[in-house]
Order: structure tokens, then sequence, then C-alpha cells
């Protein structure tokens, strides 16, 4: 059986920007560009639209399929604050399991027991039922020893620690930044600096380790600052970021709006064009969705008693394409920090459009312009900061491995 | 940066004078219709005084006062408040902990709403939490403190009781001394006196400073004697004996070294500057019983405005549920 994907635009970090078709047999991409298509194929017309790799969202706080299908995501990262914790090789392996075929859910296992910060967890273990990372969760280590062993024992099994960095001293009981808003609306708040803080220390321990580190979500002018020169010297360093920080600053609290209560929080409005220099320069290597479907027993509550997060999957692929409309990046690249990027976290050989990989492929319309509606999504809960903003750029079909995504 | 009343609805309700369905906070309020509240305020001072025939205008309205946070002397003076008016006056103390785990505060607003309150009166531990109950009941909301964010009968007591005491408000130098960075009163008392056109200097320690305060219109200052450099009013906050034991400040005793108001601090201010503080105080920490008791001290006074501002706002906000003429 083969598929053939024909007449698209081709975005490929790898292959670049180019028209033609794509050809998949037995899951696996055979051909692209411009080549013929055997008489046996089932044709799928792509003109007009755009072919690329099915996206990774690297760091997802819940499965929800459908949130995933809608935005063209075919593989996730799943963060280990789960209840229980995936600090275990059987929770770790189930949930390696449950998304097949169509959703492969990559665990990032816990990097210390039940994410205390304390003791080592089962890292070894856990990579071979499934995990392709180990991570601190939500929160920062704030024992630099625990941290710096827990580094060095990531390297030797040659896994990447991904790492959430906030300074817990400091944000302990902040739900904003510290700032004109916070101030004006009296909310508990954490000055910004509480992430370069985390940053500088935890690349210090990863240079001294020789040990692969991935800062989940950078969001700070000092925390780009630290990211870009550490990889000057070489440290083995690739950082993140959500859609959020990029297009959204502290003045989107005003008015209490627990839907923009994010962690990290949004930040002021130089560090909000940091980001979008970081982006342009390279210095970000992966756009995630944050995906964290909060209901309203969880976000209709005052802002300071609300939980933090923002179901993020559906709106990952139209907020990045503002990026590539605003010419930060282009439509190659977008797919670098969209799919290689983050598959390369995770040590695995995907993300790209290349002849050999697999045939994990999205269709979508660049230019279709649609209105985000929190209600409407198809995630678990509609909490989005971005409620009313008209985008462009829409998912139509899905495959993970060559088969379709329905 | 106006964020109160943000519905266009809110602008039809309530009469031309106070075109606002609820007070949630100063912000959001014009000078005109502060002003025009403490007017109204003013003439309840007198008749508070002077037991004149009672004023029974209430009569028949039901007002809850829903604290989910402790509080004597607020929630004393709004029951005071509805009382005088003839309100029937509903107390409801809910402690913080089954709120927390019990039903969420939505929840809790809309069972206030199915019976039917013509006012609620909420205090709160979290910002933003009483205008997220106004979001969701029929009736005028009235905000007796969120979290660290406003407390407006605060501020509209002591913009009164200034006003009394010195002919106006506009031009005065305000010091306003202590833990501002979790204060409410303080904030509220940012945006009423700005407006009205007073020069606001606030002190703290810097760890007690919320950041960029001065975007708020204020110069800040941590060194005491100097913003009481010819202080015409100096207003000092309760500082909570848990943020002095190490956390914030070294000691109580250390506090009073740097901001303790004493008669000697006192006089760097303006020979006739007025004493205020929103109670309960700490003798012998943030003031002195010496300056707390001084005739230059309107601290009781402030007091009894409380009662007249509350009367007034209960008044102002049920006009048009009463069908006052201009109101409806």
């Amino acid at each position: 059986m083969i598929l053939a994907l024909t007449n698209a635009t081709l975005a490929c970090p790898v292959g670049g920007v180019t028209k033609g078709n794509v050809l998949v047999r037995d899951g696996v991409i055979v051909a692209t560009g411009i080549v013929d298509i055997p008489s046996d194929a089932e044709i799928v017309d792509c003109a007009g639209k755009t072919v690329a790799p099915g996206i990774v969202d690297l760091g997802v706080a819940k499965v929800d399929r459908a949130a995933f299908r809608a935005g063209g995501i075919v593989r996730i990262g799943l963060m280990p604050d789960q209840s229980p914790v995936l600090d275990d090789p059987g929770i770790v392996q189930r949930a390696a399991l449950i998304g097949k075929p169509d959703l492969w859910i990559h665990p990032i296992a816990a990097a210390t027991r039940g994410l205390e910060g304390h003791d080592l967890a089962e890292m070894a273990i856990c990579v071979s039922a499934g995990a392709k990372a180990v991570g601190t969760g939500k929160h920062w280590i704030a024992d630099s020893g625990v941290m710096r062993r827990v580094l060095a024992y990531a390297r030797d099994l040659d896994v990447t620690v991904i790492a959430h960095a906030e300074d817990g001293g400091l944000t302990a009981g902040a739900v904003a930044t510290e700032g004109e808003t916070a101030t004006r609306l009296g909310l508990p708040a954490a000055p910004a600096v509480a992430e370069a803080l985390a940053i500088a220390r935890d690349l210090m321990l990863a240079e001294d380790t020789g040990a692969r580190i991935h800062i989940r979500q950078v969001t700070t002018a000092a925390g780009f600052d630290l990211i870009r020169a550490a990889k000057r010297r070489g440290v083995a360093v690739t950082c993140g970021i959500t859609p959020a920080h990029l297009h959204l600053s502290e003045i989107a609290v005003s008015d209490f709006r627990s839907f923009a209560l994010l962690s990290p929080p949004l930040r002021a409005e130089g560090d909000r064009r940091a980001a979008l220099d970081a982006i342009a320069d390279g210095t970000i290597d992966v756009l995630c969705s944050g995906h964290e479907p909060r209901g309203p027993e969880e976000k209709r509550l005052p802002f300071t008693d609300s939980s933090s997060g923002m179901a993020g999957a559906e709106t990952l692929l139209p907020l990045a394409l503002m990026l590539v409309r605003d010419e930060l990046l282009t439509l190659e690249r977008l797919f670098a920090l969209l799919a290689r990027n983050p598959a390369r976290v995770l040590g695995l050989d995907t993300g790209t459009l290349e002849v050999g990989k697999p045939a994990d492929l999205m269709l979508f319309d660049q230019q279709a312009p649609w209105q985000i509606v929190g209600e409407e999504f198809l995630a678990e809960a509609g909490n989005t900061p971005f409620d009313g903003l008209p985008v462009q750029g829409r998912v139509l079909r899905l495959w993970k491995g060559g088969r379709e995504v329905r | 940066m106006r964020t109160s009343d943000h519905r266009p609805a809110a602008l039809i309700e309530g009469g031309a004078v106070f075109p606002h369905r609820h007070l949630t906070g100063i912000d959001g309020l014009q000078p005109h219709e502060i002003a025009f509240l403490l007017d109204e305020a003013e003439t309840w001072v007198g008749a508070n005084r002077t037991h004149a025939t009672p004023d029974k205008r209430l009569a028949g309205l039901t007002q809850i006062n829903a604290f989910f946070e402790n509080s004597t002397r607020t929630l004393l003076s709004f029951e005071i408040a509805g009382k005088r008016l003839g309100a029937d006056v509903v107390n409801m103390h809910a402690a913080q902990s089954s709120v927390k785990k019990g039903e969420t505060l939505i929840d809790t607003a809309m069972t206030l709403n199915a019976m039917r309150a013509d006012v609620i009166v909420i205090r709160h531990m979290s910002s933003g939490a009483v205008r997220l109950i106004a979001d969701k009941v029929d009736c005028p909301v009235l905000n007796a403190g969120d979290g660290r964010h406003e407390h407006p009968t605060q501020a509209l007591l002591d913009a009164l009781t200034i006003r009394r005491r010195k002919g106006s408000i506009a031009g005065q130098r305000v010091v306003i001394c202590g833990d501002l960075l979790h204060s409410r009163v303080a904030r509220s008392n940012i945006l009423a006196l700005t407006a009205l056109a007073a020069e606001v200097r606030v002190c703290a320690p810097s760890t007690l400073m919320p950041p960029m305060i001065e975007r708020m219109g204020v110069t800040a200052f941590t060194d005491f004697d100097k913003a009481l450099e010819g202080a015409d009013v100096v207003m000092m906050l309760r500082l909570q004996n848990e943020r002095m034991d190490g956390a914030y400040v070294p000691s109580t005793r250390e506090y009073r070294l740097r901001y303790g108001l004493t008669l000697d601090r006192l006089a760097k201010a303006a020979p006739d500057a007025l004493v205020m503080h929103p109670g309960p105080m700490n003798r012998g920490v943030e003031i002195d019983s010496a300056v707390a008791d001084h005739a230059r001290s309107a601290i009781t006074e402030q007091v009894e405005m409380g009662v007249a501002v509350r009367m007034a706002c209960l008044d102002v906000l049920t006009r048009r549920a009463r069908g006052v003429e201009g109101w409806a």
C-alpha cells in the first residue's frame, strides 16, 4: 500500500520549502519531490496546501488526543508530573503504550523520586521502560548537589535532562512577574531574575558534568543571554518556549484573567521582545504548546487560587505561523522548532520529510482563517489566553507512521 | 490602566453622577465620582452625631456581609451602616478552610444571588475575588477588602477624614508608611489620593515595597525621616506580627527604630500634620501611644467616618433598585 501526497508545498527542516509529492510505503517516507506516482497508490491531492512533519510536542501536561489530533501533533513528550508521578517503570511503560498507534507518547521520567528533589529516581529502568528523557517536572530542584548528581547520572545514560528554570526560593507563592501590573492588582509576584538565576546554576552544572540539558521554557532576556553564551561555549544546551510568551506580556493578566496564569508567568514587554529576538537568532530550539487543559473548577477561581496552565495544543500551529508571517522564521525553520529539534531532544530520528524517516505527516492550509474560541476547543478544557484572537493556519489531515489519524 | 467596571453595560447602570453598578475598587472611578461619594458621606456624619430622625431608606432590603476572611471592625462598621439605614443585615462568616475545600467561590456567589440579596458586601483573602463574584450576581457588590488588591471604603473614609480636617485634599503631602507590599489599604489610598490631586509619598523598607510603585503616581522612600519632611498627613499602616520576625523585617524593635512614628519623628512633619492609622494598631511598634493619642491624631475620627462612608455607598449603590428618581 502506497500513499501519495501530491502537488503539495513541502516544508522540511532539512530539505527546505519545495513543491512536489511525498510517497509513503509501510509507514516510511520512500520518496519526495518530483517523483512518479505508482498506479496503485492512494492519492491525496494537496494542491495549494502544505505538507510538513507532524508536530513533536515536548513537555505537555496531559494526554488529550482530540486536541493533539486537531493541532497536528503526532508525538508528545509527557511531563513527569502525572498522578502517579512518572518515576516507576510500570507507570512509564503504561504511559508509553496507551497512545499507540495514533499518538506516540514519549514519557519524560522523573529525575528524582516523586519529583521531590531529594533522591535519584530509577532513571535507567525508566529509560528501558520507554522514557526518552528525564526531567524535573514543573519544579526546580533546589538542592544543587542533587541537581548535579541528576545531570551526571543522566549523562551516563545518554539522556537529556529537561529542566524547569525558576528559582523556587524567589517564586514561592508567586502567581505573576513583579512589575506594574502585579503591583496594581496586588498579586503575589516574583522577580523575573528568578529564571536567570536558575538557568545560570543549571548551565554551570551541565557544563561541569558534560550532561545534555534542555530548559523547557525560557522567557526572559537575561535567560536568553545565558543560553546564548553557553551555546557559544559549546555547552550541550537547548531550550524551548510556548507561543504565549512570544505573543503576550504581563498586561494579559489585567482584570485578573486566570486563563493568563501560566508557569512561568507572563513577563514584561521587554522580555517578550527578547524572546522574539531569540526565536529569530536561533537561541530557541523548540516551540511547544505547554498543553495543560484546566476546567472551570481549576480556573474559575480568584486569580491567586487558580491553577496555572493553558490549553495550547490546538493553537500551537497558527500561533507559530504568526512568526513566519512576521518574518522571524522561515517555514522550514519553523518545522525544525516544531518537529526536528524536539525529536532530537528526545533522541528520536524523526521530524523531517527525508526519505527513510517515519511518515509522520501533517497536511495543513497556511491561509485558512479562523478565530480562537476556547469554548469550541476539542481539548478537555478551553482555557486559552488567546480567546477571540483571529488566526490563520489549520490542520486538515494527519498521518502517524503512514496511517491516518482520525 | 483602568481595570474596573470593564463591562460597558455598567455605564448605563446607576445614576449619571455615579454610573457604576458595583464598588469593587477605587480604580475606575473618576475624581468627581469619588468626590460625590465623599459629599454623600458628609451628610451622614451630621445625622449620625445628632441621632436625628431615623432615615430608614434601605428598609426592606437585604444586605449580606459575606466575609471570607476574619474581620472585626470593618464587619461591624458595615453592619452598623446597614442597620442605621434600615436594611436587614445578615452576616456570613466563611472560614477560609471550608471555602477552599468545599464549594467554589462562584458557587457561593450563585447561592447568595439565589437568596435575592439586595446588596452584598464581600471581604476575601484573594486579590480579584470580589470582582469575580460581582460578575456573577444580579445585585450591587461592595468590596470590603480583597487580598492585597483594594479596600475602597477605607480609602474613602481616609479621604473624608483628610478633607474634613484639612479643608481639601488637593496639594496635601500625604505620607503612607508601612507594609505596602501586602496592603490593600495602601493601594486604594494611593488611587484615591492621587485622583484627588494629593502629593503622595510612600515609605517602607525595600522588602515591603511593591516594585514599580512609582508608576501609580507616588514617590517612594525607604528613609522615613526624609519622607516625613513637610508632610501634612502621616498615614501609618499596620504591620502583621508574623512579618516582623525575620521574614521581611528582622524584629519589631528594629522596625520601630526605622519606621516607628514617635513624637520626635512627627516633629519632622508639618506642625499641623494629621496622624492616621486604619487600625488595629500595634502600639509601640509602628506608632507610639503618645502619637496615637495626640490631638493631631484622627484615628478615632477615621472609624466614625467609616460608618458614614459605608452608609453613603450602600445608599448610592441601591438607588437604582429602589427606583430613586434619576437612578432607575
